[in-house]
């Protein structure tokens, strides 16, 4: 059992915990991910390690409550423990070297993002940082942000906060400037990184994405995590979840996420009914 | 004087029509009667032929013998000396090309049920010792096992019973590697992997569940930092083999590895588990090993109402336990043998948008005829020129063997492994690092259960050598 030790609301969809996970936390680096259960008949979910305290011994995660173990989960409090919490998997983000970085987050993606424009702003990277959320309301982490990076873009689809538009339009703008980074990383939805890719493909950007897709156990056992890149299948729970943004094809990776949509659906309502919420 | 019926006691079972729609256990094992009755069919001959078919050496004919005196416990105890794990292997051996295929009594008609007494035997043991093992006094020494599978599981239990202060690592949430995550549960119920890490427990195994060793430790930490003295490495053959073929990662297309550990590890068969799993109408299950017969099996018991296995050799080759086959095709599932796929084919939807965009539609096909043995020593397939055909699926679950998973190899420096990534180990499990010893699937390749409880014992006691000789 591993322990909450701390939960935070970060909007209304999106929570923070601490779970208390000493060896994890001991070794999880930026990009790494974990696997949990809610309890003894859940599902084993991935989530991406949103941060570590070693010296406390707890890995934080921030989750956006879209299914029905993340509702059960957000109704797991400050001092109840949950089944399972298996990690760090997966290859960490590599940013070794990397002087002049764009890290994109889209959404709950800046939970993940942000390690990253982290350990690139303390090894010295000039970090330009764009976030991009659906509206003000659901704006995450933007101190954390901009403590961390040398320019800070925060766009917002309907324009209610920052600028209006999507992530890309910023990007597109810095690129036709002139400007170019040693890595694009972005991390968010499939559309979104999808997105970036086709606008810095035409930059000769290079551009680095992280892929989440449906898993079971994240050791390399299962398969179904599998991904085409460039025209290889790979593995995103042991040869990512990070990859060349430029290969992934990302028609396929969404195609593939939705396998279970209808069964996802039925399970998220039910979990609603349980605790007498409504289904968003 | 033997019994000298030319027969084996049948194995009641559910009846397959009854069985194909249920997760319950397909054999209901032999009552006392039969047991006692098949016992008596053995010859006792003077050279035990069955003993050298058995790669643990159980000392057969002295079990059977017990058996058809009626002393099932002492039969039992006779098991115990060689195996650990005998209500697993009783149901899961390749008997007929082991013990059985060994047996005298095969020449002239069928060879003395081996396997379903020793099932017989492990059962009334469990149902009747209620005795838990006693933790023997320890010694003081730290070792550590890597994987809770077959191998995992009877090193720990050997080396526990020495006096070890053993720990068991395993990566996922439940401890008994492929025997709960891979074989099924109506061939295998859960409850008597279960008993057995319990047995484990009382020993005083602590078994770690959640720990990926090679991410949250290493196994160079796991000897310095937290002083094991030797490591077992146990970690088998997980990695799955796809086809490299179009459409291979279309929505439907499983591994038997996905499949199955939804199906057994997650209970997706289970109406409120969960974990999803698709319950497919029409589902071709490519490959003709075991694994193939469990997902075939699986895929019909979540209702689909007809299963194809695609295997590309003809019914004689197939490498599944013979039980297998035979249980497969009483239940319904369809031998398409000779025949290969070259394709998957997806849905006629072009529009990323379209829920229905992305999904297996069926399998394209070539017939192939047995030419020239190869060197496996069986006769190679080849394409009939112009034979392509399609058959429409909805679910294509790819079983063509695994191999092991490469976590290890890559962050443990000085681990010699093989092309496949088979971890090299010589014939007492001793791997390319002082101390650390491996065996069963990890260092072997896919192979069977016997097999990996064979090299756990082997290195248990090489284990112990080691560290008596380090410490002499």
């Amino acid at each position: 059992m591993y322990k909450i030790v701390r939960k935070k609301s970060l909007n209304p969809t999106v929570t923070l915990m601490d779970i208390e996970a000493p060896l994890v936390a001991k070794k999880a680096k930026a990009g790494q991910f974990i696997i949990l259960r809610v309890d003894g008949d859940g599902e084993r979910i991935p989530l991406t390690v949103a941060g570590c305290d070693q010296e406390k011994g707890t890995v934080t995660i921030i989750f956006q409550i879209v299914g029905a173990t993340t509702e059960k989960l957000n109704h797991k409090n400050e001092g109840e423990s949950i089944e399972d919490f298996v990690g760090p998997l997966g290859m960490p983000t590599e940013i070794e070297g990397l002087k002049k970085v764009c890290v994109i987050g889209g959404g709950v993606g800046c939970a993940i993002a942000l390690p990253v424009a982290r350990a690139l702003h303390e090894q010295g990277a000039e970090v330009t940082a764009i976030a991009g959320f659906r509206n003000k309301d659901l704006v995450i982490l933007e101190d954390e942000f901009k403590a961390c990076s040398d320019r800070f873009i925060m766009m917002t689809d309907d324009g209610s906060y920052g600028e209006k538009g999507t992530v890309t339009v910023p990007l597109k703008e810095l690129l036709e400037k002139g400007e170019r980074f040693d890595e694009v990383i972005a991390i968010g939805p499939l559309i979104m990184m999808k997105f970036v890719c086709l606008t810095t493909k035409e930059y000769g950007q290079k551009t680095v994405v992280s892929m989440n897709p449906i898993m079971i156990d994240g050791t390399g056992m299962c398969g179904g995590c599998r991904l085409s890149v460039g025209g290889e299948t790979k593995f995103a729970c042991v040869d990512g979840p990070d990859f060349d943004g430029h290969l992934v094809d990302f028609d396929e990776a969404m195609s593939r996420a939705r396998s279970y949509a209808p069964f996802e659906r039925h399970a998220y309502e039910e979990a609603c009914n349980l605790f007498q919420k409504e289904v968003r | 004087m033997p019994n000298m019926r030319a027969t084996k006691n049948p194995m009641p079972a559910q009846a397959p029509d009854v069985r194909n729609h249920n997760f319950d256990e397909v054999t209901l094992g032999y009552t006392a009667e039969m047991a006692v009755d098949e016992a008596q069919r053995c010859l006792h001959c003077k050279n035990m032929p069955c003993v050298s078919g058995c790669p643990v050496n159980i000392q057969i004919p002295d079990f059977v013998k017990k058996v058809a005196e009626g002393d099932f416990e002492g039969a039992y105890q006779v098991i115990s000396l060689s195996s650990s794990l005998p209500a697993v292997c009783g149901r899961v051996c390749p008997q007929e090309s082991q013990c059985e295929g060994k047996c005298v009594r095969g020449i002239k008609g069928e060879p003395v049920g081996i396997g379903r007494l020793e099932r017989f035997v492990a059962d009334y043991h469990n149902a009747n010792c209620t005795e838990a093992p006693q933790a023997p006094e320890k010694n003081g020494h730290k070792v550590a096992v890597i994987g809770s599978g077959p191998a995992g599981l009877t090193c720990a239990g050997d080396l526990a019973k020495m006096g070890y202060d053993v720990t068991v690592y395993e990566a996922l949430h439940l401890a008994g590697g492929v025997l709960v995550y891979g074989i099924p549960e109506f061939r295998l119920p859960k409850a008597i992997v279960q008993k057995e890490v319990d047995n484990l427990k009382a020993l005083g195994v602590k078994v770690e569940t959640d720990m990926v060793i090679g991410r949250i430790l290493t196994i160079e930490e796991l000897k310095a930092e937290y002083g094991y003295e030797a490591i077992f490495i146990g970690t088998g053959a997980g990695l799955p083999r796809f086809m490299n073929i179009p459409g291979e990662n279309l929505k439907g297309v499983y591994s038997a590895n996905e499949f199955l550990t939804r199906s057994n590890l997650m209970k997706a068969y289970r109406a409120d588990s969960a974990t999803p799993i698709q319950r497919a109408r029409r589902v071709a299950v490519v490959g003709g090993g075991n694994v193939a017969m469990d997902a075939a099996r699986t895929a019909k018991r979540l209702g689909a109402e007809e299963v194809y296995i695609v295997y590309r050799r003809g019914m004689a080759e197939l490498p599944a336990r013979k039980e297998e086959v035979e249980h497969a095709e009483e239940e319904g599932i369809i031998f398409k043998t000779l025949c290969n796929p070259v394709e998957i084919l997806p849905a006629d939807v072009s529009d990323p948008r379209d829920p229905a965009y992305g999904w297996v539609s069926g399998i394209r096909c070539v017939e192939m005829e047995l030419g020239e043995p190869d060197e496996s020593g069986r006769r190679r397939p080849v394409v009939k020129e112009g034979s392509e055909f399609e058959l429409p699926m909805d679910c294509v679950i790819m079983a063509l063997g695994t191999s092991p998973n490469p976590l290890l190899k890559k962050t443990t420096p000085g681990l010699e492994t093989r092309r496949r990534g088979e971890i090299v180990a010589d014939e007492s499990g001793l791997t390319s690092i002082e101390g650390v010893y491996a065996g069963g699937d990890a260092v072997t390749g896919a192979a069977t259960v016997i097999l990996a409880m064979g090299a756990g014992k082997t290195a248990a006691a090489a284990m112990d050598a080691y560290i008596k000789g380090k410490n002499a």
